[in-house]
């Protein structure tokens, strides 16, 4: 196309100039005239009844406007919060789905459950006046942990499940699987742990609520990844408002990975406090607050097995897992163990029959949800740990027997309900082995021993369903909404170009993507063209980013959008040119007549759009502004092959990690750069996961041990290695841009291919995440008294 | 019980009543609203709020504002040219896309800058080290080591 093709260009982003000067505008910024400042009291216990909450104190302190308690907000007839994913048992039974009130009820169930909020003229005084608040609990036992949960006698956390079980749900043919099992010449079975995590976005989580009684409308800025989801979920299900007196606005947001997808109770409840007080009312999540009420991530017990023939052939692969959902059911926690995990155990194998049977319960913790991964990561833990494994019993070559396994012809349908419809397993894995010089390894290794340190490789081949997803699909699974994207394209008469797109942008820089994306389509430059998100009141009505949807489903909308504006602009091009509408041609921002010298730029037709002095009026509108919805027909499958090589060290049991290999297929990429910073940012999750993160509950008190910075263990800057990456296109077959999304790649390959290279240094069969350095110690401590 | 305060914030004399217990970072995101400096945590350790005070960096959520009476502070909003040219440090992390949600950015340059005044040529394991106090969640470190690294020649260059 030329000189405005900005596709495969690593433009700078456009965003990265406000940030720098320090003029975003978060969540937090946001003071609007007479804001007052609400402070929630939350449950110190992990489990109790609450006999009486005692606010009498706290209303007469200084500054303090109102307190709410849950008897409040039940009398005001607000709603608990709901679940966007219905899940249908073994039995074909509804999911168990409690009550998840905005302030407790009756009884709390998690550390950092919201009991109360006070609001005040200033901050310290809410937070004063909060600690006046006395609560009467009447301590119960609590369970935290997955299994123990539906051990026989684990405290009861919901009447409904008094087994703390929300479902039994299972996914494939077991009789199938089973046969397979009797056949193999060899099986491997593991049983592990996916370690629980706590997603810590820099920016904590807020909101600021604010009512005008002028117009009855209501604004709220929240820190979210889906303005009109929380919007719609707000209004029509928790606090019954006309959703058109709403505008959520998501501004700059710092970060999300999955946490901000959700409504929040403290959301709705300064929105309809809002009201109460006359006032804007803010509420800002201190850190200890983001540790004990964000929704977490993974959390799984498993229990896996692969059967193999005596050719290193996969004949069947059978999963059982316990998944824990926390205390109550979050935005889309129900669907993730389930149709975001089970879906993805072929991996980039041709592995004929899989069966997966999930368990998913209630516990005394904070509810579990989507993080970046959300199902995924544990699926490809599950089968890229079983593979690795499975290949050093048989002896074979890791790389080899994923090669002997390798799906190569597509479209194919895996025994677990997805249709991958590309894919070219060889070409990423090739190139990670050689980019890796895996070659070189055994000399590494040898000069690793000459110093006293243990060298170990592994390997992850991971696949992932991104782009969620044909609506249809997703309600026939259970999905309570939509999942397509929205787009709108306005051009203005000088011919620049403001676009609305439904996705939103906490870091992936749409701004710079989608503007790419416009300007190579409509021929004129990047800085031509501004992307606006995260304003209800702006934007269509859209589902908003999350599972590296935006480019493919976003994108697609904004191109569909595009096409229209195309069209309409050749209608008016060959109305200028006095010329057929068939013969114009739109190339590099020019309408032209094939084989003649006539042509009109683009910034010409928009202003004759909008000064249609000479124009076809009678056959065509005004204008130049089209919108789109865009509904998937597919997912797509990024995949890519990771390789990571580590070194450690048997006196402290400290793991560096020499090198980290990451070749991924995302499809066509628009801007490398930003494809590679997010490839960074997921490894170094992955790596968090792998080495150094990991949320603790107490088992009996269910008070959260790791709630601060300084106990969780977040990954700095000096534990992760500079990384080495490398892209292979093939492209989506089902969406015009042949894009498949990146975001969360590195955070699903990079847990099993460094606990395969940590396991294959120390010569252990299994190791439990996080694989820190007392882990590590002591497996090699328990290996030599073996 | 409120107290006055009075510091030199961006070059600019500054002063206000703010009650004793107010931090550093309270005082420069609420009473000044310089909102560029942020908040990611309450236990001193992800480096959102960095700034600098009379030359050095500082975590502003860890000092009182009353601590930096009379004291130099350089917030985000100070470190580009007063025509918006960008430091060398802010354009070295838009070159190598060192920011993603931006939220760690102003922390991060400002750790930047003081590092490389402490270590005008550093290698990349001294740059991941001096960084234990600035936590990304976005970047996984990658491209802010490289950016640091770039700049560290000009930024030395420029005293
Ligand atoms: S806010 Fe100061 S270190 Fe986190
Ligand atoms: S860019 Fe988001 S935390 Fe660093």
């Amino acid at each position: 196309m030329g000189s405005t093709n900005f596709i495969g260009a690593s433009v700078k982003r456009k965003e990265d100039y406000r940030f720098l000067i320090g003029a975003g505008q978060y969540t937090d910024d946001v003071v609007p005239e007479r804001t007052s400042y609400a402070v929630f009291v939350r449950s110190p216990h992990g489990h109790a009844k609450l006999r009486k909450v005692d606010t009498a104190k706290a209303a007469k302190a200084p500054g303090v406007i109102a307190v709410y308690t849950g008897d409040d907000i039940a009398k005001a007839g607000v709603n608990g919060l709901p679940c966007g994913w219905l899940i249908t048992d073994v039995n074909g039974q509804p999911m168990k789905e409690p009550p998840y009130p905005v302030l407790a009820q009756g009884k709390v169930r998690y550390v950092g459950d919201r009991v109360a909020v006070v609001i005040a003229e200033t901050y310290p005084q809410a937070k004063d006046a909060a600690e006046l608040i006395e609560v009467d609990y009447e301590v119960l036992p609590a369970v935290t942990d997955a299994a123990a949960a539906r051990n026989k006698g684990a405290p009861v956390i919901h009447d409904i499940a008094p087994d703390n079980t929300c479902y039994v749900w299972a996914l494939g043919d077991k009789a199938k699987v089973d046969e397979a099992f009797k056949a193999a010449a060899h099986v491997t079975r593991l049983e592990f742990v996916n370690n629980r995590l706590i997603p810590n976005a820099i920016e904590p989580r807020a909101a600021v609520g604010a009512y005008s009684r002028g117009d009855e409308s209501y604004t709220l800025h929240v820190t979210s990844q889906n303005p009109h989801v929380e919007r719609l979920l707000m209004t029509a299900f928790v606090l019954g408002l006309p959703e058109h007196k709403v505008r959520v606005v998501a501004p700059d947001v710092g970060g999300g990975f999955g946490s901000k997808i959700y409504l929040y109770g403290e959301d709705v409840v300064v929105t309809w406090a809002s009201r109460q007080v006359n006032r804007p009312v803010k509420w800002t999540a201190e850190r200890m607050e983001s540790f004990t009420s964000d929704a977490h991530g993974r959390d799984h017990v498993t229990t896996a097995e692969l059967a193999l023939d005596k050719n290193g052939k996969f004949l069947a692969m059978r999963v059982h897992t316990t998944a824990n959902l926390g205390a109550y059911l979050s935005t889309f926690s129900s669907c993730i163990p389930t149709i975001l995990y089970a879906t993805l155990l072929a991996g980039q194998y041709a592995t004929p029959q899989i069966y997966c049977e999930v368990t998913a319960v209630f516990t005394n913790t904070a509810p579990v949800d989507a993080y970046r991964g959300a199902g995924r990561p544990e699926a490809a833990y599950v089968v890229e740990r079983l593979v690795e494994t499975a290949a050093r019993e048989l002896k074979v070559d890791p790389a080899e027997l994923r090669r002997r396994n390798f799906i190569r012809s597509f479209p194919y349908q895996t025994p677990v309900a997805l249709l991958y419809d590309t894919g070219n397993f060889d070409a990423t894995l090739d190139a990670a082995l050689e980019l890796g010089d895996v070659a070189g390894y055994a000399k590494r290794k040898a000069e690793s021993a000459a110093r006293g340190k243990l060298r170990g490789i592994g390997y992850s081949c991971y696949i992932e369903a991104c782009g969620i997803a044909p609506s249809n699909i997703a309600g026939a699974l259970g999905a309570r909404a939509g999942l397509y994207e929205a787009g709108e394209v306005r051009v203005h008469p000088t011919g620049k170009v403001t676009v609305f797109t439904g996705s939103h942008s906490h870091g992936q820089g749409h701004e710079t993507t989608f503007a790419q994306v416009v300007a190579s389509r409509l021929g004129i430059a990047v800085e031509d063209v501004d992307i606006v998100h995260g304003d209800t009141s702006k934007i269509p009505f859209g589902m908003g980013t999350y599972g590296s949807r935006s480019l493919a489903v976003g994108g697609t909308a904004i191109v569909k959008a595009l096409d229209k504006v195309v069209a309409k602009g050749k209608k008016i091009a060959a109305h200028l040119m006095e010329a057929a509408e068939a013969d114009v041609e739109f190339t590099d921002g020019v309408f032209k007549v094939g084989g003649t010298d006539k042509q009109v730029p683009f910034a010409q037709v928009a202003l004759t759009a909008y000064v249609p002095h000479n124009y076809p009026l009678d056959k065509l509108e005004p204008g130049l502004n089209e919108n789109a919805f865009y509904d998937p027909t597919n997912f797509t499958f990024p995949a890519g092959a990771y390789v990571c090589e580590v070194e450690v060290d048997p006196d402290t049991g400290k793991t560096m990690i020499e090198r980290f290999v990451a070749v991924d297929d995302f499809g066509k990429v628009i801007n490398p750069m930003i494809v590679a910073g997010q490839v960074h940012g997921g490894l170094t999750q992955g790596i968090g996961q792998a080495l150094l993160e990991g949320c603790r509950y107490d088992a009996e008190t269910g008070q959260l041990v790791t709630g601060t910075m300084m106990d969780y263990c977040l990954p700095r800057a000096g534990d992760v290695p500079s990384y080495q990456l490398d892209t292979r296109e093939t492209p989506c077959t089902h969406n015009p841009l042949g894009v498949k999304g990146c975001g969360e790649a590195g955070a699903i390959g990079a847990p099993p291919a460094l606990m395969n290279a940590i396991t294959d240094a120390i010569g252990v069969r299994d190791l439990p995440m996080p694989a820190t350095a007392e882990t590590v110690w002591r497996a090699l401590a328990a290996k030599q008294a073996a | 019980m409120p107290v006055k305060v009075s510091m030199t914030v961006n070059g600019k004399p500054v002063a206000a009543e703010v009650e004793e217990r107010t931090l550093l970072v309270t005082f420069i995101r609420e009473a000044l609203r310089l909102t560029g400096t942020h908040v990611g945590c309450d236990t001193a350790q992800c480096g959102a709020c960095t700034v600098h005070m009379n030359g050095n960096a500082v975590k502003a959520c860890n000092i009182l504002a009353l601590q930096a009476e009379g004291a130099n502070i350089l917030t985000i909003e100070g470190v580009a040219a007063t025509d918006g040219t960008l430091h060398p440090m802010q354009e070295a992390f838009r070159e190598h896309h060192a920011l993603q949600c931006g939220f760690c950015t102003p922390g991060m340059v400002l750790s930047a800058i003081d590092l490389v005044k402490r270590h005008p040529n550093p290698t990349e394991a001294v740059v991941r080290a001096e960084l234990d106090g600035n936590f990304c969640r976005c970047t996984g470190y990658h491209n802010i080591v490289k950016a640091i690294l770039a700049a560290a020649p000009k930024v030395a260059a420029m005293r």
